[in-house]
């Protein structure tokens, strides 16, 4: 190699290396970062030792400490449920109708129920519970299936229209319009006695609608409108509306119906979650 | 010699050399820190002294005493005076209970601190420093231990300098062991402030307390020994930023410990001698006794610097010195700089030296009386009769609140989503997150009920009937009662837009009322 090259302004050797006459000084590092940086080799050596760390043909190394991330997970669920002290078996064994009566298990259920909400229910319900057209605001007290703690629970467990399940709610609204049953003329008709039900703008009643009502619609929404929980046929003499509450709208529903599908959540998030759910959704302010 | 680019290092004509050399060339390179010299301070013996002795005394009196005062405040609550109850967010300072959201009191004692910091030291200079920071007053006791195991100065410097004998192991063994015993003591009293002290002190020494304590007590056992024994000065000149900020504090009116060269110079170790061959003497003697006392080290006679916590032991020592050659005590005292200036002016006249005549009555040699005394008008003016003057008003403003402070408080949370519900019959139905604070070590019966809303009715969830009067609660002591509030108006009374109403909350027992204004919110489309 050739002869050492010393920087003649600061008195210091260079490494050599040269670009565009810049030279480069070869101070030495610091020795605060050099001893860092030597704790650090060393400190690193123990680590991989000691905890999970080289790729292996299958696997890596577990290291002799024993550490997984996946053990820490099991530990912090297993400490989560046991600072539950007992709560959610509590709520597995008792009766939905009585954890609401218990103060002290109605707040556990109704936590739990909020967050499984959140991950399992806002996607059509929204994160407030409100609905959009064609999905039930749950706030308000109207119920197609029935507002009682025991209706709400039943609807969560087995769904409406769930094709996976047996129990689950099932109507169908005849499609007066596209099956012929009813002429437009005599669509329009009933679509105003119905709006006039409830004081919708637009409502008119006629004795040839209320005839109408009377031979198609009152078997199930009953004679006054009120509807029928037992069968899931919506109140049709009041303000809430499951698809916009608008003459043009009812129209149409009359002619040919939509009809919403639920899941039956009762085999997917076992029987506690379902609780805890209709706990939470019955006290959003609507339970009956 | 050959050069791989002879272009670069060739001169030309074109090509300049300066005469400059770099800031840091390395020769001239200082290490960043002045290694370390060891101070062995002599013991003073004076006013200031026993001043320190006495706000030490008080200091750490109240720093160990506190937190085994009782104070009774019924049986809901806990009866220990001062307590920082971090597991249930409470803080106790005798009759006043603090709640989290009242934190603004505890700004408001810091705000105060602050101005108190800059009156005190724009009145009388680094006081803080000088007599009741925990470092000055812990190392001050470390001191005393070590001058009462190893003797005084000269003692101390010998040991230092022996050979480790027994006696020296012995004498060391013991300082250090006893230093410790303080900082773990000091550490033991500073969790106390954290839980019930006689408890925890059963628990501490049974070993049944929690890790945090013993952490705690660990940690503060090593920053009091560490700091109080062995960094002492260091950590003042070094460490902390105290000095700094003070140092910005002051100004000419401000006091500061003052060698008055105006009377001491020229300093002769030999005054008579000098004084009988006609040259100026002053009254310094310079026999060194202010710097042997000075727990920092330094020489006063410098002049005021960074290191000075004017702790005063250069006053005493000084003072001693003068009474004991029968002159005129205040060689070095208290002085501002302003009233130091204009004794300079008459000391020195036109001219750059002190001339001793000038400020002494040629036939007693007493200090004429032209000379300014420092008293304490000389620390009165604009500045800090400001200071003094927001100090006051913040006191008052806290005391105020604090004497208007209601036990009772309430927040109310409207529900952003949904904003209002629909219902059936056409009314409308809003949410509430209300809380109730009972911020008092008793049982209380509160009424809820709304004001300014007509036609509405109120109902708690899945809690039974609906009430347009008001709901009655049982207030736990010293807890807050989360309620939630669903607000209901019917079709014929809905407002037309948001309508803002009163929630209101009152204990008719106590004879206390608290509202907060939220609003009712309705559709839009009904406006």
């Amino acid at each position: 190699m050739s002869d050492k090259d010393v920087d003649q302004v600061t008195g210091v050797e260079t490494t050599g290396h040269e670009w565009d006459g810049i030279k480069e000084l070869n101070n030495p590092l610091p020795r605060w970062w050099l001893w860092t940086f030597y704790g650090s080799i060393i400190f690193s050596i123990g680590y991989t030792i000691a905890f999970p760390a080289w790729p292996m043909i299958s696997s890596a190394t577990t290291g002799v400490l024993g550490y997984s991330s996946r053990a820490d997970l099991h530990a912090d669920v297993a400490a989560a449920r046991a600072a539950q002290g007992g709560m959610l078996e509590a709520v597995t064994t008792t009766p939905v109708a009585d954890i609401v009566k218990d103060d002290g298990l109605a707040r556990f259920a109704r936590a739990g129920g909020e967050s499984l909400y959140k991950v399992y229910c806002s996607q059509c319900h929204g994160t407030g519970a409100t609905g959009s057209v064609g999905y039930p605001n749950l706030n308000d007290d109207e119920w197609i299936w029935g507002g009682t703690i025991d209706q709400v629970y039943a609807t969560i467990a087995h769904g409406a229209r769930s094709p996976t399940d047996q129990d689950t709610h099932f109507n169908d609204m005849p499609a007066f319009g596209t099956d012929g049953m009813l002429t437009a003329e005599d669509i329009d008709r009933v679509a105003k006695q119905v709006a006039s039900l409830s004081g919708m703008e637009g409502g008119e009643a006629t004795p040839e609608g209320e005839q109408l009502f009377a031979d198609n619609c009152a078997g199930c929404h009953a004679e006054d409108g009120a509807g029928m929980v037992d069968v899931g046929a919506p109140s049709l003499n009041d303000k809430v509306w499951l698809y916009e509450g608008t003459l043009a709208a009812l129209r149409e529903q009359i002619a040919l119906p939509r009809h919403g599908v639920m899941p039956a959540w009762g085999a997917r998030l076992g029987d506690a979650a379902v609780k805890q759910l209709a706990v939470y959704v019955h006290g959003l302010g609507g339970g009956q | 010699m050959t050069t791989r680019n002879p272009g670069m290092t060739t001169h030309t004509p074109d090509t300049q050399t300066y005469d400059v050399e770099a800031v840091n060339a390395a020769g001239r390179r200082q290490p960043l820190y002045a290694p370390r010299k060891k101070i062995f301070p002599k013991r003073a013996s004076g006013r200031f002294r026993k001043f320190k002795w006495l706000v030490m005394l008080i200091t750490l009196t109240i720093y160990y005493v506190t937190p085994w005062l009782r104070w009774d405040r019924g049986p809901f609550a806990p009866d220990q005076a001062v307590l920082v109850d971090l597991a249930n967010r409470r803080f106790y300072f005798f009759f006043i209970e603090i709640w989290p959201q009242e934190f603004y009191y505890v700004a408001g004692m810091l705000v105060m601190a602050g101005i108190g910091l800059f009156l005190v030291t724009s009145t009388v200079g680094r006081a803080w420093c000088g007599y009741a920071c925990p470092q000055t007053v812990w190392v001050d006791l470390f001191l005393a231990v070590e001058r009462f195991i190893e003797g005084d100065r000269n003692a101390r410097i010998k040991l230092d300098a022996g050979k480790w004998t027994a006696d020296k192991l012995m004498k060391r063994t013991a300082k250090h062991a006893t230093w410790l015993v303080i900082g773990i003591l000091t550490g033991g009293a500073w969790i106390f402030y954290f839980a019930d002290a006689p408890t925890l002190l059963a628990d501490v020494v049974t070993l049944q307390a929690p890790l945090v304590a013993y952490a705690t007590i660990a940690l503060l056992t090593a920053t009091t020994y560490t700091f109080g024994g062995l960094l002492r000065e260091q950590v003042c000149t070094y460490m902390c930023p105290w000095p700094r900020i003070q140092g910005a504090m002051l100004d000419e009116h401000s006091l500061t410990v003052t060698y008055n060269d105006w009377r001491g110079e020229p300093r002769s170790r030999h005054a008579k001698r000098a004084a009988a061959e006609g040259k100026p003497v002053g009254d310094c003697v310079d026999c060194n006794a202010c710097v042997v006392v000075c727990p920092m080290g330094i020489d006063i006679r410098d002049g005021q610097q960074l290191e000075c916590i004017t702790c005063a032991l250069c006053i005493d020592a000084c003072d001693d010195v003068m009474t004991r050659l029968g002159k005129e005590q205040g060689l070095i005292s208290y002085a501002t700089l302003s009233d130091y200036n204009r004794n300079m002016a008459l000391a020195t006249g036109s001219g750059k030296v002190v001339q001793p005549s000038r400020v002494r009555n040629p036939v007693t040699g007493k200090l004429v009386d032209a000379i300014k005394r420092t008293n304490w008008r000389s620390v009165i003016h604009p500045r800090t009769i400001v200071y003094l003057v927001g100090w006051i008003a913040i006191g008052l403003a806290m005391v105020t609140a604090l004497a208007l402070r209601t036990p009772l408080s309430l927040n109310v949370l409207h529900d952003r989503n949904p904003l209002y519900v629909e219902l059936r019959d056409g009314s409308v139905r809003n949410g509430y997150d209300v809380k109730v604070l009972n911020m008092a070590p008793e049982m209380r019966e509160v009424e809820l009920r709304l004001d300014g809303l007509p036609g509405s009715t109120i109902s708690l969830v899945d809690g039974g009937s609906e009430t347009a009067g008001s709901l009655t609660f049982t207030l736990e002591p010293d807890k807050v009662l989360p309620v939630r509030l669903y607000v209901r108006v019917g079709p014929e009374s809905l407002p037309a837009s948001q309508m803002p109403f009163q929630i209101v909350v009152s204990d008719e027992a106590a004879g206390i009322t608290r509202s907060v204004e939220s609003t009712f919110e309705v559709p839009e489309k009904r406006k």
